[in-house]
């Protein structure tokens, strides 16, 4: 039996009398890549939010690596194995491409309190963050200002401070929006790479059927905030509510 | 060494290297070289704003927290040695432990208003900084009894760092306690200025900028923001008191027009802005020409209407009564000509 990494119970969040997400409760399990869909609004990035903590709950509890962790900061879940990537790029912009990494890193390794010591000595620091970034390609480019990437190399280097953060649970909201046709393969490679380290769970919002299809082993489909639908792909894809509430016909086409 | 002792962050470029080369040798050599009690004072007060704004610039230019408390600090610092050496007697051990009190009362300080109000958005901090300054100020004029009121406190500092005291000559010049203090208040100054250029190339220096560039993304890769900020306020409070007691080591008089009106919290916010925000350097620099303009600008404009008697308009325009006019216009100018101040101007013209 594989571990479960990562559960919701009853999840709610209220905003004024709206519901945005409703009594959500879903384990997710090691070496599971999960695809959250759901049409506009239905509350997907809400639902990232309030596990990775950016918006308390309303009700329910959230447990990761079994402790529950509801009422932690944003900082404390993520020290606890928690790592998501956002859809929209949200990086430090005039701080070099490796700085940002290193920062990930640094913060990993609880150095960021030390105030005499000089960044540039703890070199064991920038040797881990040239590793991500040679993963993701971007070495070449890490004396540049973010604010001077590309918008498909920003992306790269949101999975990047993903990656160096090298956390149990990794949270990808839309990681291709925006990419152009030959930059998302070198994101969707990446993807395919963290699935295939077996002790990890992915989360990953997603739009694009095709990214779904060839990477989730399970999809849930969230609808006005509910849990309408779980299960493997195929099987959810063929499911009426799915037919009806989100996919209308067009996936029959396709 | 130079490297290690800049903690790696060089000035970058040429102009740059040679001014802060031209300041530091100008402030080494200030008794040696502008023997005047005027110009010895100056550069006292070079050396003392320096300090001032490089600790303003770490909360302001790193981690993009706008305080107007810092002359709270400087004051807090000042009134620290100004008490300990009523109180306890001229001795270098009063100075000591009021310099330190200070410079701890100041963090305290500090850290009460950083976690009563740095988790609330930047403006409200702003304001309660506003708010506790003018309280302080406001308890230390009303307080006569212990502070002097509005006229402040004379004390006496140990003799060895008096105009009385001598020590034989140097290359002409009368060593004086005057000169000794006046290598005090330098050497302090250096040092902590060097602390600071530490503390932002440290890796917490570097999570400081993280907060300024994106705190959300902070607090998300595993920063406790919130602590971040607060051990900087601290710090910017301690060493703006340091620098206070410097002033008051100094001059011999604490009174709140010298160490806590709000109009030094202007000029440290000019002489960031003007320096370089972000750039520790631009401290040197704000500071250096900020205070040469307000000792020497007067001076200079005597002079310049004293040669243009003869023309219409002009000597009326020089007159150095006008000179504040002089002043906002040369500050207008920089602003808006160096919008990344001088520092940020200067490296990016390499």
């Amino acid at each position: 039996m594989t571990q479960t990494l990562l559960e919701t119970h009853g999840l709610t969040v209220r905003f004024g009398g709206h519901v945005a997400v409703d009594a959500v409760s879903c384990a997710f399990r090691a070496g599971e890549l999960t695809a959250i869909v759901g049409p506009n609004g239905a509350g997907k990035t809400t639902y990232f939010n309030l596990i990775s903590g950016q918006i308390a709950a309303s009700a329910g509890r959230v447990t990761l690596l079994g402790e529950d962790i509801t009422r932690k900061s944003v900082a404390e879940r993520c020290r606890h194995g928690l790592g998501r990537a956002f859809q929209l790029t949200n990086l430090f912009p005039s701080l070099s491409v490796l700085e940002n990494v290193r920062l990930v890193i640094q913060a990993q390794r609880h150095t960021g309190f030390s105030l005499l010591s000089m960044a540039a000595s703890h070199t064991e620091l920038t040797v881990a963050a040239m590793a991500v970034l040679e993963r993701v390609r971007l070495d070449r480019l890490k004396d540049q200002p973010v604010s001077a990437l590309s918008h498909g190399n920003q992306r790269k280097l949101e999975v990047a401070m993903l990656i160096a953060l090298d956390p149990k649970v990794y949270m990808f909201d839309e990681p291709t929006a925006g990419m152009s046709v030959d930059e998302a393969p070198v994101v969707l490679d990446l993807i395919a790479e963290l699935k295939a380290e077996r002790d990890r769970t992915i989360l990953l919002v997603e739009h694009k059927m095709d990214v779904i299809r060839s990477l989730a082993d399970r999809i849930i489909v969230l609808h006005n905030g509910a849990l309408a639908a779980d299960g493997p792909p195929a099987q959810v894809m063929a499911s009426d509510i799915v037919q009806e509430a989100y996919m209308g016909k067009e996936l029959t086409d396709v | 060494m130079t490297m290690h002792l800049l903690s790696g962050d060089r000035p970058r470029s040429v102009v740059l290297t040679v001014l802060l080369l031209a300041i530091l040798a100008a402030l080494a050599l200030a008794p040696f070289l502008f023997p005047g009690v005027r110009s010895l004072e100056t550069a006292a007060r070079i050396c003392i704003f320096i300090v001032l704004v490089a600790s303003y610039d770490l909360l302001l230019g790193y981690t993009g927290i706008v305080s107007f408390a810092h002359t709270m600090f400087f004051g807090i610092g000042a009134y620290g040695v100004a008490l300990g050496l009523t109180h306890m007697g001229s001795t270098p051990g009063a100075m000591l432990a009021g310099t330190l009190l200070g410079a701890l009362a100041a963090a305290v300080l500090a850290l009460a208003i950083g976690l009563f109000s740095l988790r609330v958005r930047a403006i409200f901090f702003a304001m309660i900084t506003l708010a506790v300054a003018s309280a302080v100020a406001v308890l230390v004029s009303q307080f006569s009894a212990l502070t002097g009121g509005e006229d402040g406190l004379n004390y006496k500092i140990p003799r060895a760092l008096t105009p009385a005291f001598r020590l034989g000559e140097v290359a002409g010049l009368k060593i004086t306690g005057k000169v000794l203090n006046y290598y005090l208040v330098f050497f302090v100054s250096l040092a902590l200025f060097l602390l600071l250029l530490r503390v932002v190339n440290s890796p917490f220096g570097r999570v400081l900028e993280a907060i300024r560039e994106n705190e959300f993304r902070a607090e998300a890769i595993g920063y406790k923001v919130v602590w971040y900020r607060t051990i900087a306020t601290c710090l910017s409070a301690a060493v703006a008191a340091l620098a206070g007691s410097l002033f008051a080591i100094w001059l011999r008089y604490v009174g709140p027009d010298t160490t806590l009106s709000f109009e030094i919290m202007l000029d440290i916010l000019l002489m960031v802005v003007i320096g370089g925000m972000g750039t520790m350097y631009g401290a040197v620099i704000g500071a250096t020409i900020f205070v040469l303009a307000q000792n020497y600008l007067q001076a200079l404009m005597g002079v310049a209407a004293d040669a243009t008697a003869s023309l219409p308009l002009l000597p009326q325009l020089f007159d150095p009564d006008r000179w504040l006019l002089w002043l906002g216009l040369l500050f207008v100018l920089s602003v808006y000509f160096f919008p990344t101040g001088i520092v940020g101007r200067l490296r990016a013209g390499r």
